[in-house]
């Protein structure tokens, strides 16, 4: 079930843009959460419908679970049937994902390649992950 | 959420950095075809296409009728396909029906014609009250339509994604295909918004 009252945001970041061109994703980590299911999909991982199934379940459960003043965030909810589906299809153990975004927290003060995300990891010289 | 596999105090940009890494270290997703992905949907795939389809269907009547009959491969014709293209249909407006489209359970949405859809149309608010209270959500985003014109609401799914063909403006006679193009909106292809001239 949707959630009895919801305004319709005229003003905020989901207001309904009068005119073509916006940003497709508001942040980096969005594309590469697009980008990690747009990749898994094609390589036959699994079907869309399938992750569409869980798309669906994580915005319901979000929907039926929020609060008034809770914004909504679209690619949260990709991320979270993004998880769950490569957990589900045995990609990755849960416990992993677990550790290894805990070990990025962890990192020190001042480490960032979130911004600017490359795949050259010859600068990730602290720590191979590696367990 | 009890099934969230990270805790929420880590920040939701480390969660996908380390579902990002854990992929690509299994072999599981090559960083290059993710790129290119990314590239593709943020710079090439855009409401363009959708505008372009619209265009012609205006000044090409067999090819409206191709367009209605069965979307996805008249598209098709205008190179136009890929993931999320599979099935459309195209519902026309006319002097006494306006079409809006939602997808109520997810986003679905014809990634070919339209690229990527808008913040607003994947937001809850959107997706509830557009299907009950069509007339008040179109006029809040700009639209107001006159009571005598019947307003009809499609939900995309995975099976059908819906796609507007919107009026063409009586002050558009004598326009080229391509100035058409030029006027055709995103928004006018959900059904948000009617085209000016």
């Amino acid at each position: 079930m949707m959630s009895a009252v919801i305004e319709l945001d005229i003003e905020g970041p989901a207001a309904p843009p009068r005119a073509n061109g916006e940003l497709v994703f508001a942040e980096p980590w969005e594309s590469r959460a697009f980008g990690l299911a747009m990749s898994l999909n094609e390589s036959g991982v699994f079907t869309w419908d399938e992750f569409r199934e869980e798309l669906i379940a994580a915005i319901s459960s979000w929907e039926q679970s929020a609060q008034p003043g809770d914004c909504y965030s679209y690619y949260q909810c990709w991320l979270t049937a993004l998880e769950r589906i490569s957990i589900t299809h045995d990609l990755i153990p849960a416990h992993s994902l677990r550790e290894r975004a805990q070990e990025l927290a962890d990192r020190p003060a001042g480490y960032d390649h979130g911004h600017d995300h490359d795949h050259d990891h010859d600068h990730d010289d602290h720590d191979d992950h590696d367990h | 959420m009890s099934t969230d596999v990270s805790a929420d105090r880590i920040p939701i940009k480390l969660r996908a950095e380390a579902l990002e890494q854990l992929l690509v270290e299994r072999g599981l997703v090559d960083p290059n075809v993710m790129d290119s992905f990314i590239k593709t949907y943020e710079k090439d795939v855009g409401p363009l296409n959708g505008a372009k389809v619209v265009a012609k269907a205006w000044t090409d009547p067999e090819f409206k009728a191709r367009l209605l009959e069965n979307g996805t491969t008249a598209v098709a014709e205008l190179g136009f396909k890929g993931p999320q293209g599979e099935h459309i249909v195209v519902v026309e407006n006319t002097d006494t029906v306006h079409n809006v489209v939602v997808c109520t359970l997810c986003s679905c949405y014809p990634w070919p014609l339209l690229g990527l859809p808008p913040t607003w149309y994947k937001d809850p608010a959107y997706r509830a009250r557009v299907v009950k209270e069509p007339r008040t959500v179109l006029a809040e985003m700009g639209l107001t339509l006159p009571e005598s014109t019947e307003v009809t609401v499609w939900d995309s799914s995975s099976e059908v994604r819906f796609f507007v063909l919107p009026q063409r403006p009586a002050a558009s006679e004598g326009m080229s295909e391509e100035e058409l193009v030029a006027i055709v909106s995103r928004d006018a292809m959900v059904g948000v918004a009617v085209v000016g001239a």
